[in-house]
This record gives C-alpha cells, structure tokens and sequence, in this order.
C-alpha cells in the first residue's frame, strides 16, 4: 500500500503545475459586499475603492454548488489514490496566504497548484494517515497576485462507520471529525439538559472507604448525608479525616445533615470520558447549610442554566449493594 | 495603530449561529453539506454545523483589520487549524503584536471555542500603498 501510494505521489509531484483554472466570475462588488456582510467586515475601504478583501482570493476560485471532479488537479488527483487506499477522511490542519497585491474589482484570475510532499503514515490522534501539502498561485494574466500552501491529514477513520468521506471539490478541506479537546469550561448555549443514566455498577469508579469514611457512606447506603463533628470541641469537617483541624481531638462523631446548601462553585465536564458517565456532567461544590463544602454531581440540570449560589438539596443514587452516591439537584 | 510588540488587540466575540455558518459558508462559495446541514453534519460524525475554513481565514483578518484600520494592508494570513467551531458555540478572537518592522507588524492571533482553540496563527499586516 505504501508503494503504491508512494509511486502517486511521485507522478503526481512529477507533473508540476496542473492546468490553471479561471474563476467562475471577475471581482466583482456584490461578491465582495456579501462577504463583508456574512464575516462582519465594515471596513469601508473595499467598496470605496473597489478592492477584493485579501482573504476572499481563494473564494473567487471557488468550484461552486456541482463542483465537476477534476483528475488534473493535484490535490483532487493524490486524494482519490488516499480514498483508494482507505485513507477516506480528510482534516485541514494548515492554511498561509500571502498576498502580493489587492485584487481589483473587474479582475480575473485564475489559479495553479502543484503537490509539494506527502508525508506518512503517521499514527495521529484521529486515526493513521497522510499529510498533504499543495501550493497554489493565483494569476491575473502572467502577475502572481497570491498564493497559498495548504496542508491537510487524510486519514483512516478509526470507526469507519462514523464518518464517510465529503467529496473535496476544491482546496477547502474542513474537519469532519475533528480532535476531541479537554474542556472544563462554562456552560455552553450547546449544552443538553438530558438525564444522566443511572451509572453501570461494574463502571463507577469507587471511593476508598476507611476507617474515617465508613460512617459516610453507611449514611448514603441509609439514605442520610453525614456530616463528620469533632468529638472533642464540636467543629464540623468534610472530607472526614482522623483528628480535629481546631482542637487536635481524634474522637469522632457525625451529625445527620438537612441535605440543603447553594452552589458554591462548579464545573461542567466534557472531556475526558469518566467511566459509567455520560458527558457533559455538572460537578458542582455544595456548601452545605450546616457550613462546610462537599463535591457531587450535579443531576438533571442544564449545565446552560447552573449559577452559582442556586439552592440545592441531595439526592441519593443507590449503584449497588454497598455503594450508594450523594448527588444532588435543583431546588425548584 | 499603536504598535510596539505585546500590545494586546480588543477581544472580538462572535456568536456563531448557524445563520452565521451558513452565510459566510455560502459567501466564500463552500456548498458543502457539513456547513449548512446539521443532519449530514451529525451523519459524518460532528456534532453540528461548523464554520468553513475560508470563513475562519477571513475572520483572522478582519480581526486584525478592525484593530489596524481601513488603511491597513494584509500581506500574509497562516493559519494552524483545531477544535472546529460548531454553530451554538462562541469563537472569541485575542491577539497581539509579536513583531515591528518598518513595513508593519506581524499580530499572533488565537479564536477560541468551548472545545479548545479553534485557530491558531499570525498575519503581516502593512499600509496600503
């Protein structure tokens, strides 16, 4: 398979230049000032003066609605032997323009790539495949005007049902599947407000019960939230722990506490997975109405709509047998 | 412009809605169905709408032509692709000079989503003559 793709690329690079393609229309200001609408642009001085926006040079060459394949093109040509090969997927990773002058309204151009390397495979994060980088120059007659070096990862989808590969009619190559990122972030206008499942018993990840936690969660299991107090001078502690912070006493006792408190702070997870969870979850930090914090998850709520200082009130989510899970949710 | 290195542009905050992407897909003349058909995009495993690379590369440089001026000219815009910017998201847009010359200043840009910067990348920006 390497040799093969190898050997494309060799008479791909070979063969230079394709042919140059005109643009479907000249420069032309109703182009331009849709443009300027759709980004936000007001800058005055393309209309004033009749220039295209710098970054509208690869618009102008744009394949269209029913782009027409083209086996000429490099980019068209080393993307069907990929696809052939199993490489089916395609991510832009690179984009650099240069641009050598404004294009004028009026103008016509007409644009020139070449295949400048093929690098792989490489193991990356969306699966194994190949880098490839094209050049290409934008001409208005024999003047360069701009040019471009545009590099995508053509790759094999991991699951292969996920993701069936968009024709690329033009070097515009965008992420279909793109790198999952981590984010612990602010709740986004995106942000579902579904139900987590309860949690798969074999999945959950399981707290360590000590000597100084098994009070806490025979309290969960009875269906109690436990608050640890000092024996010895009463203050109240959570997470539990073998001696008193304030008076140094390691006589323990617990308080049963209401299982009410505000959002005191919280986070919403999207990434990385959490084993027995569906993302995104909403962990937030209670601080409880008898004073102290205490770290849960937050069920039911749209993360869109968690504020900080919302009132609270626990609920308890039975896993199994021996464990069951404080959580807690919005009081209406 | 006041330039030196390390003065930090305005922050720009864009509401991508899929109005959004789909009129600046369909203004850069990308008609491919990930950029205006949620249940295509969803179909190839995104999970939404996404702003093409056409747009990204002009909202680079608007961003640094808002902050230049209408006398401003671009003379390079490189862009390194990430996260993709999904309708519903907020891509926000920070930069800063990282270079000063005679001709101009180079500007490091960085757009931001939910999922982790969508685009990284620096753009020449001059007079214009």
């Amino acid at each position: 398979m390497e040799d093969t793709v190898n050997a494309a690329v060799e008479r791909i690079r070979a063969a230079g230049a394709g042919p140059a393609r005109p643009a479907r229309d000249p420069v032309n200001l109703p182009m331009i000032r849709n443009w300027l609408e759709a980004i936000g642009d007001r800058n005055p001085r393309y209309e004033q003066d009749g220039l295209a926006p710098p970054a509208m040079t690869q618009v102008w060459t744009m394949r269209g609605l029913h782009p027409v394949a083209d086996p000429a093109d490099p980019l068209s040509a080393m993307s069907a032997v990929l696809d052939q090969a199993g490489f089916t997927s395609v991510v832009a990773t690179n984009c650099e323009q240069t641009y050598h002058r404004y294009l004028r309204d009026g103008e016509r151009v007409e644009v020139r790539s070449r295949l400048v390397d093929v690098s792989g495979p490489k193991r990356t994060a969306l699966g194994e495949g190949w880098f490839v980088t094209t050049d290409s120059t934008w001409y208005v007659g024999a003047e360069a005007v701009a040019s471009m070096t545009f590099r995508v990862l053509k790759f094999r989808p991991p699951d292969s049902t996920a993701a069936t590969p968009a024709s690329e009619p033009a070097p515009a190559a965008t992420p279909e599947r793109a790198p999952a990122r981590a984010a612990v972030s602010e709740p986004a206008p995106a942000a579902t407000s579904e139900q987590p499942p309860a949690p798969a018993a074999a999945d959950v990840l399981r707290p360590v019960v000590t000597r100084d936690t098994a009070f806490f969660w025979a309290g969960t299991a009875a269906g109690e939230l436990r608050i640890q107090r000092c024996g010895g001078c009463g203050q109240l502690r959570h997470p539990p722990g073998p001696a008193c912070r304030q008076c140094g006493a390691d006589r323990q006792d617990h308080l049963v506490a209401r299982g009410t408190g505000e959002i005191f702070s919280f986070v919403v997870h999207r990434h990385p997975p959490v084993p027995g969870r569906r993302l995104p979850i909403v962990v937030v930090l209670v601080e409880l109405t008898e004073g102290v914090r205490m770290v849960g998850e937050l069920l039911g709520a749209d993360p869109a709509q968690v504020r900080i200082g919302a009132a609270v009130r626990v609920d308890f989510v039975p896993v199994d047998a021996e464990l069951t899970l404080p959580a807690w949710r919005l009081l209406p | 412009m006041n330039v030196a290195v390390g003065v930090v542009l305005p922050e720009l905050r864009i509401p991508v809605t899929p109005t959004f992407v789909v009129s600046t897909a369909v203004a850069t003349r990308d008609f491919q169905d990930v950029h205006h058909d949620r249940d295509q995009a969803v179909r190839r495993g995104s999970k939404d709408i996404f702003l093409n690379i056409l747009t990204t590369t002009g909202l680079v440089q608007r961003y640094v032509t808002d902050w230049a001026g209408a006398t401003a000219m671009v003379h390079r815009v490189a862009i390194r692709l990430g996260a993709p910017c999904y309708a519903y998201d907020t891509l926000v847009l920070t930069g800063q000079v990282t270079q000063v010359s005679a001709a101009g200043c180079v500007v490091a840009v960085v757009g931001r989503v939910t999922g982790g910067d969508h685009v990284t990348g620096q753009v020449e920006v001059g007079r214009l003559p």
